[in-house]
């Protein structure tokens, strides 16, 4: 390996597992980008310094968002990656491909890319990484025409996600992938033009298993819940418990709030619904036996984001429980007093959650027309005082 | 940096085509790359608009506007901002009006 250009590259195609490395070795056969793009990694591997330029603004006709500016700062050295922007493509709910889908958007970037893909982003997009900017324009009128869309970035809707849902998964409460769907195309403006002070995401849940984790990574989550009981099949639990599941100490013992008791005499699980606090927990560990109930919404929470003026957050509840349901007017109207309300208050580059945590959930509520309710908190606070607003104080006189 | 060849001026410009001396604007200038960039053969009175508010700003504050901020004072929603300038208002108003590239996610 004594006379190879990527020595420190190289050492991360050992070992079973596999390697971005690898991969981009392959592709530069046929691509040279792909080729420089390593051997520009190496150099930053070496040097501990990154090489791509900052504020590149490339796009598309109509477009304000989907593409972002790569440049090369060592275009001396590395010329097939001088311009190296990336499309971000809006990815089908759920992540649902046919495979001529997937062979035709691969065709499509091998010949206006590098051939370099990434399925998919943190925002759920697919990527593709790498194309000069005269290929932009063609390679998105190509897109489009075969019904590919951009998704969003920089301070726009970003592309909105959700889990597999009902599609593969008994757990669902809502339908992710339509209302999911329906949200990307009630705001194509929001989506693909900014005008944000920031961005704005949004992810769907079926259930509270959250496996698009949009609590964390949302400014608007969305998770299926229901409002009943959990549904129980008693002859299935009872089946457990001959198994050998030991319900007592692994169910009933775990769940966080102590709303479940075992009467191992009778093979019984009793569910205490109101201390219920809809965890999963029990149903991921007898899904044959437990299942979510019968009355189906979500939850509702704003403000989850990643660490940037503020630490990370993760979301608030604003809405316990919500019917899910099309033409999701309720949902959809909301948004749009969220949207309005962050985006005539917040300063250049504050998230949504930053701006509830500068003016506080109080005013927040107001403005965009929520109860307070006490879902939204974990437990009664110690302290008793409350802030009234001037217009709810009236003199006893 | 590249350059572009103007009359018998040299501007110089970025590698996304922003003009980088903001002196160095006039009308012809921005009719020039309306052509060039945005392949608009004229400038109606809504294009200049949005040029002008844009360069009074800029000399004002030494900074873009915020979108929602052009769109309020002009009075145009974004959408026919878009249909004005197809690569949108920064990095088609924006640098129609010669000013630096806008920085950050506008
Ligand atoms: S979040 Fe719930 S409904 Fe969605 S895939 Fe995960 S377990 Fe299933
Ligand atoms: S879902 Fe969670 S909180 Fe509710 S009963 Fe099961 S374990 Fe307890």
């Amino acid at each position: 390996m004594a006379n190879s250009k990527t020595p420190r590259l190289d050492e991360l195609e050992k070992g079973r597992w596999p390697s971005f490395v690898k991969i981009m070795k392959r592709a530069a056969v046929k691509k040279p980008a792909a080729g420089d793009l390593l051997k520009q990694l190496e150099l930053s591997y070496e040097e501990k310094v990154g090489h791509w330029k900052h504020g590149g603004i490339v796009g598309v006709r109509g477009y304000g968002g989907g593409v972002i500016g790569r440049y090369s700062d060592r275009p001396d050295r590395f010329p097939n990656v001088k311009e190296f922007h990336t499309f971000r493509v809006n990815q089908p709910s759920g992540w649902f491909y046919t495979s001529s889908a997937l062979r035709q958007l691969c065709d499509i970037w091998d010949k206006y890319g590098s051939g370099l893909t990434n399925f998919h982003g943190a925002t759920g997009d697919i990527i593709l990484l790498g194309a000069p900017t005269e290929n932009l324009q063609p390679c998105f009128d190509e897109l489009s025409e075969h019904g590919f869309d951009l998704g969003g970035s920089g301070s726009d809707l970003r592309t909105p996600s959700a889990c597999v849902g009902p599609a593969r998964c008994e757990y669902a409460c809502v339908d992710t992938l339509d209302l999911c769907h329906t949200i990307t195309q009630e705001f194509q403006n929001e989506l693909h033009r900014p005008m944000w002070p920031y961005k704005f995401k949004i992810k769907i849940s079926g259930c509270p298993n959250d496996c698009v984790a949009s609590i964390a990574r949302s400014d608007l989550s969305v998770i299926g819940t229901w409002r009943d009981s959990i549904q129980v099949d008693p002859q299935a639990v009872a089946a457990y418990a001959d198994q050998g599941l030991d319900i007592q100490g692994e169910i009933c013992g775990k769940c966080p709030t102590r709303a479940l008791s075992w009467h191992p005499e009778r093979k019984e699980l009793e569910i205490r619904r109101e201390e219920c606090v809809r965890c999963m927990h029990c149903i991921n560990k007898m899904p044959k036996a437990l299942r979510p109930g019968r009355e189906r919404g979500a939850t509702l929470l704003i403000g989850g984001k990643a660490t940037m003026k503020e630490s990370a957050f993760l979301g608030w509840v604003i809405v316990p429980f919500m019917k899910m349901e099309p033409p999701y007017t309720e949902l959809l109207d909301l948004l749009r007093r969220i949207f309005n309300w962050w985006d005539e208050r917040a300063k250049n580059r504050e998230r949504i959650g930053e701006l509830i945590y500068r003016l506080g959930m109080r005013a927040f509520l107001h403005d965009v027309g929520l109860p307070p309710v006490p879902q939204m908190v974990a437990r009664p606070r110690a302290n008793p005082y409350y802030y009234w607003r001037p217009e709810e104080v009236r003199s006893n006189g | 940096m590249p350059t572009i060849q103007f009359g018998d001026v040299q501007v110089e410009v970025d590698e996304d085509g922003f003009v980088q001396d903001p002196k160095q604007w006039t009308e012809d200038l921005a009719r020039y790359l309306a052509k060039q960039e945005e392949g608009l053969d004229n400038l109606t009175e809504d294009h200049w608009k949005v040029i002008h508010y844009l360069r009074d700003y800029y000399q004002q504050f030494g900074i873009a506007p915020m979108i929602r901020k052009l769109c309020k004072d002009t009075g145009f929603d974004l959408k026919y901002i878009y249909e004005l300038f197809p690569s949108g208002p920064a990095k088609g108003a924006c640098k129609l009006a010669g000013l630096p590239k806008p920085t950050g996610c506008v």
